[in-house]
C-alpha cells in the first residue's frame, strides 16, 4: 500500500507553541476563577441563556469539527476507498482530541460537575426521554472507541521503542486490536450517527424559544449532514495545514476526488433545509425575520459557496482552492450550529447573552491545548503518512521503525 | 473487488435504512402524552381577583427559606424580585391590556407532562406524588437543560453559588408532613390563589365563569394547554396578554419524544445499523487482507 505513517519528530517548542502555551495559561486562570467563584461570576450565562459559548462552540461546534474520524471511517471502511487510508489516522487523532476537549468543556460547564460520574453509572436513574442523556453516553462511549482506533499508533511506537517490556506488550496487543478493528470501526460509525444527529434533537423541545428558521423536526437530519460535511472539510484543512507545518507533500489529488462527494452532502443539507421550510409554510421567514433572515442567508451562501468550490476540486484540484472550500464549509457548519443554539434562540423577556472574557479565555485555552496535543502527537507517534525522516536521525533507528510499521 | 464491496455496502445500508423506517414511527404518538389526573394537586390562580399585594411572594420566601431579593432604588432597599430567580419561587407581575390592567402570579405550572422532567438526564426533576414536579438535587448535574426546555421559563439556577442547585416551586410539598398546603394560597387575602385537587379546581373555575361570564374569559388556561397543567389560570383578558405562552394541546416535549422515541424505539435502529456496518467493515477488512497477501 501507500507510504506508512511515521512520526514527524523535530523541535516541539516553536514560537507558535509558545503562544499557545500562553493561551493555555489564560484559560487555566479563567477556569480556576470559574471553579472558585461559580458560573455566575465567570460567565455571561443567565436563566434565559443557560447554555453559552462552552456548549454551543466547544461541544456542539467542536465535535462537529471532530467528525473527521467519522467521515474518513465511513469513506475508507464502508465505501472501501482504500486510497484514502493515509488520511484516516490523522483524522482519528483530531477527532479524539476534539471529543476530549468537549468533555473537558462540559466539566467546566456543568454546575454540579462532581455528579458527572453518575451519568454512565446510575443506570437505574436513566431517563429514556432525555436527548441529552443519549448525547452524553454516546459521546463518552465514542471517545473510548476513538482511543481504541488510535491505539495502534501508540502500540506501533512502543513496538519500535528500545524498551523490551513495552515492545513485548505492544507486539502482544497490536494483532488483537487489529483483529477487533472492523467491529470497533462499526461501533465508531454508529455512535456519531446517533449523537451528532441528537445534538440537533436537543433543540426539538425548545419549540417556543427557537426561531422558526432553525426549529424543525428535521433538526437531527440537518445536524447529521453538517457533521459529515464538517468532517470532510476538516480533513482538507488538516491535510493542508500539516503539509505546510511539517513540510510534507500535499495530498491535493487525493483530496480533489473527494470534493464532489462533499459538495453533494452540502447540497443535500441545503435542499433538506429549504424543503422543510416550504413544507411547513415557513419559507416567508427567510425574508421577513430581519437579523435572523440575514444569518439564515449568510449560512446558506457560505454552504453554497463551499459546495461550489468543492465541486471544482473534482475537475481541477489545487491546494489554495481546497483550503478556501474547507474554510467556507467549516464556517458555514459552525455558524449554522451556533445560530441554532444561540443566535436563533430567544427565551423571551429581555434576556441577552454575549460570552464573557473568562468564557472566551477558557475556549481559547482549550483550542490551544488541542492544537499543542496534536502537534505533540504527530511529532512523536506514527500518524502522518509521507513524512520524510529527518536527516539527523541515525539510519539504523529509522530502518528499525520502518521494519515494524509496515 | 473494491467495486463489489462498495455495492454490498450500499445494499446492506439500504436494507438497514428500510428496517429503521419500518420500525420507527407507529405507536410512538399514543405512548407519549400523560393524561391529566383530577386527583393531582394544583393551584387555581384567579387574575380577576388578584390585587397585586404580593403577600404570596413574601410568604412563599418564608415558607421555603429563601432570602429576600434586595434591590436598592434611590438609596432605599426593597425586597423587589422582578422575575422568578434563584431566591424567588413565585412572583407577581403587572400586565396591561388595551382597556384593563392588573397583576398576574407566576410559579411552576406543574405540567401534566412536564418538559423539564422529560429532558432531565437522571430524573432529578420528575413527576412525584400527587402530580407535583419535584426536584432531587442528588441526581442533578447542573446541565440546565430543564431551563432550555421549560416553555414557562420556570426553573432557575443558583448562578452565584459554587454548588448551584435548580430552584423552583414544588407546591410546598415539604409542608405536607405538618398537614399544610401551598403557603401562597394560605396567605392570599382575596382568595386569588386556591390550592386543591385539579378536578375540584377546574369545577370551581367553571363555576366562577358561569357566575360572572362577563368578567372572565371563557377558557381556563392549563386545562388543555401544553398537554394540561395542574396550575390553572382564570383571566379577564386573552391569556397572551398575561404573558402565558400559546402552546396548543400537545405537551411541549411531545415533538422531541415522538422523534427521538421513533428513531430509538427499542434501540432497534442503532442495533440494525451496527449489524449492517459490522458486516460491511468486516468484509472489507477481509478483502483488504486478501489483496495484501496476493
Ligand atoms: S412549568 Fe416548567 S418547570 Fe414547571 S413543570 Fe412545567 S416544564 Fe417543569
Ligand atoms: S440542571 Fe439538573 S434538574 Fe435541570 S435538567 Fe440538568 S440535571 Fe436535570
Ligand atoms: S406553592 Fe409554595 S413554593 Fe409554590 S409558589 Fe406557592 S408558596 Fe411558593
Amino acid at each position: 500500500m501507500s507510504a506508512p505513517a511515521r512520526p514527524v519528530e523535530g523541535r516541539f517548542f516553536t514560537p507558535a507553541i509558545q503562544i499557545m502555551l500562553a493561551l493555555w495559561g489564560l484559560g487555566t486562570v479563567a477556569g480556576l476563577y470559574r471553579f472558585t467563584h461559580g458560573l455566575g461570576a465567570a460567565t455571561s450565562m443567565n436563566d434565559g441563556y443557560p447554555w453559552g459559548l462552552w456548549i454551543a462552540f466547544d461541544v456542539v461546534v467542536g465535535t462537529g469539527l471532530a467528525s473527521g474520524g467519522y467521515a474518513m471511517a465511513l469513506l475508507v471502511y464502508v465505501f472501501n476507498k482504500g486510497r484514502y487510508h493515509p488520511l484516516v489516522r490523522p483524522a482519528l487523532v483530531t477527532s479524539l482530541l476534539g471529543y476530549s476537549v468537549a468533555g473537558v468543556a462540559v466539566a467546566f460547564d456543568l454546575g454540579r460537575f462532581w455528579n458527572m460520574w453518575r451519568i454512565p453509572v446510575s443506570v437505574w436513574d436513566w431517563n429514556g426521554t432525555s436527548v441529552l442523556l443519549e448525547v452524553a453516553l454516546c459521546m463518552m462511549a465514542y471517545t473510548a472507541v476513538l482511543f481504541l482506533e488510535v491505539s495502534p499508533a501508540l502500540l506501533e511506537r512502543w513496538a519500535a521503542s528500545g524498551r523490551e517490556d513495552r515492545a513485548a506488550l505492544a507486539r502482544a496487543w497490536l494483532p488483537r486490536v487489529e483483529r477487533a478493528l472492523p467491529f470497533v470501526v462499526a461501533v465508531g460509525l454508529v455512535l456519531p450517527t446517533m449523537h451528532q444527529s441528537s445534538l440537533g434533537s436537543l433543540l426539538l423541545v425548545a419549540g417556543t424559544k427557537l426561531h422558526g428558521l432553525w426549529h424543525t423536526g428535521l433538526l437531527p437530519l440537518l445536524f447529521l449532514l453538517t457533521a459529515v460535511a464538517m468532517g470532510y472539510a476538516v480533513i482538507y484543512f488538516e491535510s493542508i495545514f500539516s503539509s505546510v507545518a511539517f513540510r510534507r507533500p500535499l495530498e491535493t489529488r487525493l483530496l480533489g476526488r473527494l470534493g464532489v462527494f462533499i459538495a453533494g452532502v452540502i447540497a443535500a443539507f441545503v435542499v433538506v433545509r429549504f424543503a422543510g421550510l416550504f413544507l411547513s409554510g415557513r419559507i416567508g421567514l427567510t425574508v421577513s425575520s430581519g437579523v435572523h433572515s440575514f444569518f439564515f442567508w449568510a449560512e446558506t451562501l457560505l454552504f453554497l459557496g463551499a459546495a461550489w468550490l468543492f465541486m471544482q476540486q473534482g475537475v481541477r484540484a489545487h491546494a489554495p482552492g481546497q483550503l478556501q472550500a474547507a474554510l467556507l464549509a467549516l464556517f458555514a457548519g459552525a455558524m449554522y450550529r451556533i445560530d441554532a443554539f444561540l443566535t436563533g434562540f430567544n427565551p423571551g423577556q429581555n434576556w441577552v447573552y454575549f460570552p464573557s472574557l473568562p468564557e472566551l479565555f477558557v475556549t481559547l485555552g482549550l483550542v490551544a491545548t488541542e492544537t499543542m496535543a496534536y502537534v505533540f502527537l504527530v511529532r512523536k507517534f506514527p500518524i502522518l503518512a509521507g513524512v520524510t525522516a529527518p536527516a539527523s536521525r541515525t539510519v539504523p533507528a529509522a530502518a528499525a521503525r520502518q521494519g515494524v510499521v509496515s | 473487488m473494491a467495486e463489489m464491496t462498495r455495492r454490498t455496502a450500499l445494499r446492506t445500508l439500504g436494507a438497514a435504512g428500510a428496517a429503521c423506517a419500518a420500525l420507527a414511527p407507529g405507536e410512538a404518538e399514543a405512548r407519549v402524552a400523560r393524561q391529566p389526573d383530577p386527583e393531582d394537586h394544583g393551584l387555581l390562580v384567579d387574575v380577576v381577583r388578584c390585587i397585586g399585594c404580593r403577600a404570596c411572594v413574601t410568604r412563599c420566601k418564608e415558607a421555603n427559606g429563601k432570602p429576600p431579593d434586595v434591590r436598592t432604588v434611590a438609596g432605599a432597599a426593597y425586597d423587589a424580585p422582578v422575575d422568578l430567580n434563584a431566591t424567588t419561587l413565585t412572583v407577581i407581575k403587572r400586565w396591561a391590556g388595551e382597556r384593563e390592567a392588573g397583576f398576574v402570579k407566576a410559579q411552576c405550572m406543574h405540567c401534566v407532562h412536564p418538559a423539564c422532567a422529560s429532558v432531565c438526564m437522571m430524573k432529578a426533576l420528575h413527576k412525584g406524588e400527587h402530580g407535583i414536579v419535584e426536584y432531587d438535587v442528588s441526581k442533578c448535574v447542573g446541565c440546565r437543560y430543564c431551563q432550555i426546555a421549560c416553555p414557562f421559563n420556570v426553573p432557575k439556577f443558583e448562578w452565584a453559588s459554587v454548588a448551584p442547585r435548580i430552584v423552583k416551586c414544588e407546591l410546598c410539598r415539604h409542608r405536607a408532613k405538618d398537614g399544610k398546603g401551598p403557603a401562597c394560597a394560605e396567605v392570599c387575602p382575596r382568595d386569588a390563589v386556591t390550592a386543591g385537587k385539579r378536578g375540584a379546581l377546574l369545577a370551581e373555575a367553571r363555576r366562577r365563569i358561569a357566575e360572572r361570564p362577563r368578567a372572565y374569559e371563557r377558557e381556563v388556561y392549563g386545562e388543555t394547554d401544553g398537554g394540561g397543567t395542574n396550575v390553572l389560570y382564570l383571566a379577564p383578558v386573552d391569556f397572551a396578554v398575561l404573558g402565558l405562552p400559546e402552546l396548543g394541546r400537545d405537551p411541549a416535549p411531545a415533538l422531541s419524544e415522538v422523534i427521538q422515541g421513533g428513531i430509538y424505539q427499542g434501540f432497534a435502529a442503532p442495533l440494525v445499523l451496527l449489524g449492517a456496518l459490522s458486516i460491511v467493515t468486516w468484509k472489507n477488512a477481509r478483502a483488504a487482507r486478501k489483496e495484501e497477501e496476493r
